[in-house]
């Protein structure tokens, strides 16, 4: 038997060889992982966009990067709708910089809201990054606006802990499909979003443009993925009210 | 005078690379002890990653990786190691190794990372890693525990490949994401629910155990 001494030098010495090599690995893979984290953020935010989603299939990092530069154009808004342009270090705000987790932490007033600008060969489009709780854990997702700012053009999603094959199914194209062209507002022209019916396979004429297509055995997620657009995309009011609807689309690149 | 002769000693020969006794760490695990359908552990995993035959490819091999180099650590320090807190020492271990396929997946696979982090986290409680490195690895020369661990990893990998296989097949006509009833003409496939449902991972286990068992005659005592 090994005396207590022995035991814990063991430990100790353990410890630091595991903790090293591991905060090694970490300090090496830490800009490859920043750069995927990245690529997957422009490649969701793009993903909105469906003629862009089909395209992406075939692209690779450089070349959704570069696309991404040519027709995404970024600002970033407070709840109030005034645009921000330092962050909170004083450098300079970038869109794709700011953590939609870390700010859903944050009272609704002092979040700050992203907005990302499509436009390419006269398409346009308004990709709002929208975040909730699934059944699990965190989702979110952008959903892409026309710039009548009452349609959908299309959706991203993803999770973090969603049920493979059930609720993790928000991320499939098959799903995100059934959101393109519904309508936020009802007929008396009141903000209602998109809602997700209970029960799948529901014909077409029976949904109407405010609903879509429910997940059958996922419909806790369901509901998770309708408090989110119907909470999110309405913190965006402000925004539109000052900058959008009073006429001048001013989004400017940075 | 004696007439006895003395033996010259024989120099003991080392053991084959893969001799009868090493190979039998590889066979064994993939039929007549295999770790989910005999010893029937690592069940959880094999229910929850099952739905697709990619993430469960992954899977596989994170686990094949765990498995080899915690059996091989584990066994360099096997008379180290102090026997009071063996059982923790095995989870640091192995904890580092998950994380570090973890970090690897973050790097250069993030899809598969995005979709697959919750249960590679998991391969931290998989009974059968922690049952090897208390079974074998603490007993054993790093040659034979790193083939113990090869063997049981395939064990585990091609039963799980396998209910993956049907699961994808079943519920959603494709494998490996390519759409294999389509393509073979039964356009008008329809997905069968279950089969994406933890239950449908149950039932193609189930029978993937009865198959094995006619079989290979093995009873529970």
């Amino acid at each position: 038997m090994q005396s207590n001494r022995y035991i814990i030098i063991f430990s100790l010495v353990l410890t630091a060889v595991l903790g090293g090599l591991l905060s090694g690995v970490s300090q090496v893979l830490g800009p490859t992982q920043k750069k995927a984290q990245d690529l997957d953020t422009k490649k969701q935010i793009l993903g909105a966009i469906p003629a862009e989603k089909e395209a992406l299939a075939d692209m690779d990092a450089e070349a959704i990067l570069a696309r991404y530069a040519e027709v995404i154009s970024s600002q970033v808004s407070d709840f109030q709708g005034n645009l921000v342009d330092t962050n909170e270090k004083g450098g300079r705000m970038i869109a794709e910089e700011v953590s939609i987790e870390k700010n859903y932490k944050k009272s609704i007033e002092d979040r700050m809201y992203p907005v990302f600008k499509y436009s390419a060969n006269g398409n346009e489009a308004y990709i709002l990054p929208v975040y909730g709780a699934g059944l699990w854990d965190a989702i979110w997702g952008f959903v892409a606006v026309n710039p009548d700012l009452k349609s959908v053009k299309g959706v991203s999603f993803d999770h973090k802990g969603e049920t493979p094959g059930l609720g993790a199914r928000i991320t499939s194209d098959e799903i995100q499909a059934r959101y393109r062209g519904k309508s936020l507002y009802d007929d008396n022209g009141n903000f209602v979003a998109i809602t997700m019916v209970k029960g799948e396979k529901t014909p077409e004429d029976r949904l109407g443009p405010n609903k879509v297509d429910g997940l059958a055995g996922a419909t806790l997620t369901a509901n998770g993925v309708n408090d989110m657009l119907l909470n999110y995309i309405n913190y965006y009011q402000k925004y539109f009210d000052k900058h959008v609807r009073g006429g001048a689309m001013t989004l400017n690149n940075q | 005078m004696s007439t006895e002769t003395i033996e010259a000693p024989v120099a003991k020969e080392s053991e084959a690379l893969l001799s009868k006794r090493r190979k039998k760490f590889i066979t064994d695990p993939l039929n007549d002890d295999n770790p989910i359908t005999v010893q029937v552990l690592g069940i959880c995993s094999a229910l929850a990653v099952t739905t697709q035959m990619k993430p469960t490819m992954v899977m596989a091999l994170s686990v094949i990786f765990v498995m080899i180099f915690s059996n091989l650590i584990i066994s360099l320090l096997r008379n180290a190691i102090p026997g009071r807190v063996r059982i923790i020492v095995q989870l640091a271990i192995v904890a580092t190794l998950v994380t570090l396929v973890n970090e690897v997946l973050k790097a250069y696979a993030f899809d598969i990372y995005k979709q697959l982090s919750v249960f590679i986290g998991l391969i931290i409680t998989n009974c059968i890693v922690m049952g090897r490195l208390e079974a074998f690895a603490l007993g054993n020369k790093p040659y034979d525990s790193v083939l113990d661990g090869l063997g049981s990893g395939l064990g585990y990998s091609w039963i799980i490949l396998a209910v993956a296989f049907f699961r994808e097949l079943w519920g959603s006509g494709k494998v490996f994401g390519y759409d294999l009833m389509g393509a073979i003409g039964f356009e008008s496939f329809a997905a069968n629910g279950l089969m994406v449902s933890p239950v449908g991972a149950f039932v193609v286990l189930g029978f993937i155990i009865w198959v094995q068992r006619s079989k290979t005659g093995y009873v529970e005592h």
